[in-house]
């Protein structure tokens, strides 16, 4: 049953509604990316509570103008209208007040959203008996999806993909370093604005499908996920756009094999699931790894200082320090060293000790930089090098 | 002001106000920590909780629920530090990705749970029904000083005034901790003060008030309410015992002015039906801050 | 100069640290440091920029987790001694817009006697205004902290620690940004807590004053390059290996053996 959804076999409203919901996924994973670099996600929230009002209105007027008032463009069109007035109370709020943009993103989200369920019930009261369907917004609703709404859902979404990949050096500029990109002759505000405006469009397409309380999760979660798996601005757009459009994909697929599985939430758990996986496994900033080398690192710290103690004939102090020196045969459980200790924390001391020297050296101090206490000389200086480090040492004993 | 307004009107208004108030209080601190966005964060994640707690028990009942709710504010706050911690996630992202996700968990857990039997969906979720909540074995302001009728007065209210007295009593005792830890961490760390219990405390206490209040008037106000009266008293003066003052005054206004126009706005304009109390109560607030914010003598820095 | 005074032993040191290595990251950015305070007199921390002087104080006081290491506050473990210690970092971790004044502020400093509950009284007060008297900024009691310039501010987080009545005095840069009065104003506090029998610990950036204001030196670059009494450690030899080449011959000579 779900291999039949995902090869897109069980009927024409299922398809529909999973290729809506891959672009849909595809255009937020990579435009949500921009609002992510600029550690700015939650103004997307903002947005999407800010259409609200909009929806409402414009239901009202379709309605007042004698029309089905359910039309989806024009529903589009009230949203957006709303969701930009609330960007722009964020916007007003953070810059004129000293309000943080948390605050201003809060209290516009809860205030246009209050105002917005004061519209629905006002709605509900005129349409008495005729079911309105707004509240299907809320959380979205892909039954009875019709053509003419997915052709325009994958439309609006790849329309602003496309914008958004257009505008990309700038926009990523502007994540990165918005100072230099202001020497550049970018104007923040401007990509801020142009950033928001593509996300507001992202927001209002995807209503129908996930909802305006879930979209938010569309912007931010692929974008969130593709970071475990690159350090590269250009390439984190596009993982983000790949995994928020196999996230619409397959949880579009999943939500079809079954009643009682939502589409919205189904895509959202789904890139929630995805994003886990990459948080635990991701090699290079994924948990585990960066567990196993911070436990790598711990040890090479621990067994250099048990060496240089030996070495010394200094006290080692701590537990794990000892236990690490004698599981690697350096030292007996009496607490004396084996001769394999002996050579190591002899080397270790020797090195040590050249680090010293090119420390005064004239024209070697420049490396001492390099100097971390685990970096060893031999892998920094050159035989002859070190050969001249050693003559020093032994002409002017006492420095070690 | 007469009978009909005891029996109508005087519970959902003292329930508002103490649910307005309850969440205004610690949000002082969640806004001045930057972490305004936190009641949002709890006010998603209460539907998971009430609906695992409704699963467990099998009914729908009040304590559980708010239990059930508590335990996933506090399940969702761990999973943000953890990911924001763990995987160098920023704090905002980090709660976008947990509460939509926990949101969603919710969602589905109810549609595949058989709930139809009971009243538990999303838009009593985020709207509430303030406006049910009336006194039915009242008759008049007499009816305050009989005990038959004080009994009947809907559980709600007890539940949020007993929610409101808790909710000021544990920020009065942390008061000198709270704002030191708000202030200055790294000081209040090297004077031994638990700083991180403190900050989850904070936000057990903001999860204590919104639960309750969203029981009673829906996660709407619950946010609005943790940053509204807040913020705008933020912008009236630049001392933190005046800034808490100032938001219970704002709170409590935005509560009755919201009623009342939610009630009797719509009549005076020519309608017949009351709208949303809980989206007006959020409405008015936001009037005020964007009052303040134009005209508050210290809305800039 | 007070150099007669006799070596403190590690185990009755102010501060007392050992084997302390500190990563961010996998780079170890403090390695292996002893380092052992000596009681009543004044230690400068000196080395290049980010050789980790904040990482060795914040790491003595456990803000930041090290990777091994032990450390010892008067003999006993950091958490039976932090009462004793006062720290003012590089840049308070300050929200600048947080609602208080400045009075609020230095008050903060007696969390230890208030508690929780305790109620300020009039001799707190007292004490919180001799503190802000003491580094000259008490006409600023009833701003708001945020409308202070840097070097204000600055002063006001030393009277901070002046009224936690510590022992041990750990501050970082305290005359960075700062101007000459300023600086003066906070250097004769230090001597006077000095007088008073206390310890005070500074990291410190400008070699030409090391001799005029401190007793000690504590050398540092990622490991300990110096420790001692100025006369002894503060010497070109040390100071170039310190600093590696970064500055030039002649300057050094000139900083380090005083006019
Ligand atoms: N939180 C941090 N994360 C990563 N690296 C850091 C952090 N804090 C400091 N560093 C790095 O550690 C080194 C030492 O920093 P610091 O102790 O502040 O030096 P100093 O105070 O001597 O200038 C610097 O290279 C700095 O870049
Ligand atoms: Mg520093």
């Amino acid at each position: 049953m779900l291999l039949d959804a995902l090869l897109l076999q069980i009927g024409y409203n299922a398809t529909l509604v999973t290729l809506g919901s891959a672009a849909l996924g595809l255009a937020a994973g990579a435009t949500g990316t921009f609002l992510f670099l600029r550690k700015r996600s939650l103004v997307a929230d903002a947005v999407s509570h800010a259409t609200l009002p909009g929806l409402a209105l414009a239901f009202m007027l379709m309605v007042a103008l004698g029309g089905d008032g359910r039309n989806l463009a024009g529903l589009m069109a009230g949203s957006a209208l709303s969701a930009w007035i609330g960007l722009l109370s964020v916007s007003w709020l953070t810059r004129r007040t000293r309000l943080a943009e948390d605050a201003a993103i809060g209290a516009v989200l809860s205030v246009f959203f209050g105002f917005g369920i004061v519209l629905l019930t006002v709605v509900q009261t005129l349409s008495a008996g005729r079911q309105a369907g707004l509240e299907s917004f809320l959380l979205g609703s892909t039954a009875g999806m019709l053509f003419s709404d997915a052709i325009l859902i994958a439309a609006g979404g790849l329309l602003v993909l496309a914008s958004a990949l257009a505008l990309r050096r700038p926009l990523l500029m502007v994540a990165f370093d918005p100072g230099f990109a202001e020497t550049q002759g970018i104007d923040i505000h401007r990509m801020d604005l142009a950033i928001m405006t593509l996300v507001m469009a992202i927001t209002v397409v995807g209503l129908k499908v996930v909802g305006l309380i879930l979209i938010v999760a569309l912007l931010i979660i692929p974008a969130a996920t593709a970071r475990f798996w690159s350090n590269r601005a250009d390439r984190v757009v596009l993982l983000a756009g790949l995994f928020g459009g196999l996230s619409g994909y397959i949880g579009a697929a999943i939500s079809a094999t079954a009643p009682g599985l939502p589409t919205g939430p189904i895509i959202v758990l789904t890139g929630f699931a995805v994003f886990t996986a990459s948080l635990l496994l991701a090699p290079g900033r994924g948990v585990l790894s960066a567990a196993l080398r911070h436990r790598s690192h711990q040890r090479q710290v621990h067994l250099r200082q048990g060496l240089l103690a030996l070495a010394q004939d200094q006290p080692v102090y701590e537990a794990l320090t000892r236990r690490l020196l004698r599981r690697n045969g350096l030292q007996r459980a009496d607490g004396v060293p084996t001769s394999e200790g002996h050579s190591r924390a002899a080397a270790a001391l020797r090195d040590e000790t050249r680090w010293q020297a090119l420390r005064s050296s004239a024209h070697l101090s420049e490396l001492s930089a390099r100097d971390d206490g685990l970096t060893l000389i031999l892998d920094v200086l050159t035989p002859d090098q070190i050969a001249e480090l050693d003559r020093r040492i032994a002409t002017a004993p006492g420095t070690a | 002001m007469g009978d009909e307004f005891v029996i109508l009107s005087l519970a959902p208004l003292l329930i508002g106000i103490c649910a307005a108030v309850a969440c205004a209080l610690p949000g002082n601190f969640l806004l001045l920590r930057r972490q305004a966005l936190i009641g949002d964060a709890i006010s998603h994640v209460v539907l998971p909780g009430i609906v695992v707690a409704f699963l467990v028990t099998g009914r729908i009942a009040a304590w559980p629920m708010m239990l059930g709710a508590a335990c996933a504010a506090l399940v969702a706050v761990l999973l943000i530090e953890t990911i924001r911690r763990l995987g160098r996630v920023d704090a905002g992202t980090a709660m976008g990705v947990i509460f939509t996700s926990m949101f969603a968990a919710g969602v589905l857990l109810l549609e595949q749970s058989d709930t139809s039997s009971v009243h538990l969906d999303v838009e009593h979720a985020l709207y509430g029904n303030l406006e049910s909540l009336i006194w039915l074995d009242a008759t008049g302001w007499s009816s305050l000083l009989d005990p038959r009728a004080l009994a009947g007065l809907p559980p709600e209210l007890p539940r949020m005034a007993l929610t409101l007295l808790a909710v000021s009593v544990a920020i009065r005792i942390f008061w000198r901790p709270l704002k030191l830890a708000t202030f200055d961490e790294g000081f209040a760390r090297t004077l031994g003060i638990p700083v991180q219990v403190l900050s989850l405390g904070l936000v057990v206490t903001a999860a204590i008030a919104a639960v309750a209040a969203f029981d009673a008037v829906g996660s709407i106000i619950v946010i609005a309410m943790f940053i509204c009266p807040p913020a705008a008293a933020r912008m009236m003066t630049n001392r933190l015992s005046a800034q808490i003052c100032w938001s219970v005054a704002f709170a409590t206004l935005s509560a009755i002015l919201g009623y009342v126009l939610a009630g009797y706005g719509p009549l005076w304009l020519g309608g017949t039906d009351a709208v949303s109390a809980a989206g007006m109560i959020a409405t008015v607030s936001g009037l005020i801050l964007a009052g303040v914010a134009v005209i508050g003598p210290h809305r800039t820095a | 100069m007070t150099l007669a005074l006799p070596r403190t032993a590690p185990d009755q040191s102010p501060l007392a640290i050992r084997g302390l290595t500190v990563s961010y990251g996998e780079q170890p950015v403090v390695f292996s440091i002893d380092m052992t305070v000596q009681d009543g007199a004044m230690t400068a921390i000196i080395g290049p920029n980010g050789a980790g002087k904040s990482t060795l104080l914040k790491a003595a006081l456990n803000i930041v987790k090290p990777l091994s290491g032990r450390i010892t506050v008067y003999g006993q473990p950091l958490a039976q001694q932090a009462h004793r210690i006062a720290y003012v970092p590089q840049r308070a971790s300050v929200d600048w817009d947080f609602p208080t004044e400045v009075l609020d502020v230095v008050l903060m400093g007696l969390y230890r006697d208030l508690g929780l509950l305790g109620r300020v009284r009039a001799h707190h007060i007292r004490q919180a205004r001799d503190c802000l008297a003491r580094v000259g900024m008490e006409d600023f009691a009833d701003r708001q902290i945020g409308q202070l310039s840097g070097g204000q501010q600055q002063r006001v987080f030393l009277a901070r620690a002046l009224a936690q009545k510590a022992d041990l005095y750990l501050l970082d840069e305290p005359f960075a940004g700062v101007d000459a009065a300023t600086e003066s104003a906070i250097i004769d506090v230090l001597k006077s807590l000095r007088a008073e029998g206390k310890t005070v610990v500074a990291v410190h950036h400008d070699l030409s004053t090391v001799r005029a204001y401190f007793d000690n030196v504590f050398l540092i670059n990622r490991r300990k390059m110096g420790e001692g009494p100025i006369a002894a450690a503060f010497t070109p030899e040390t100071v170039q290996a310190t600093y590696g080449g970064r500055l030039a011959d002649g300057q050094i000579s000139q900083l380090t053996m005083g006019a």
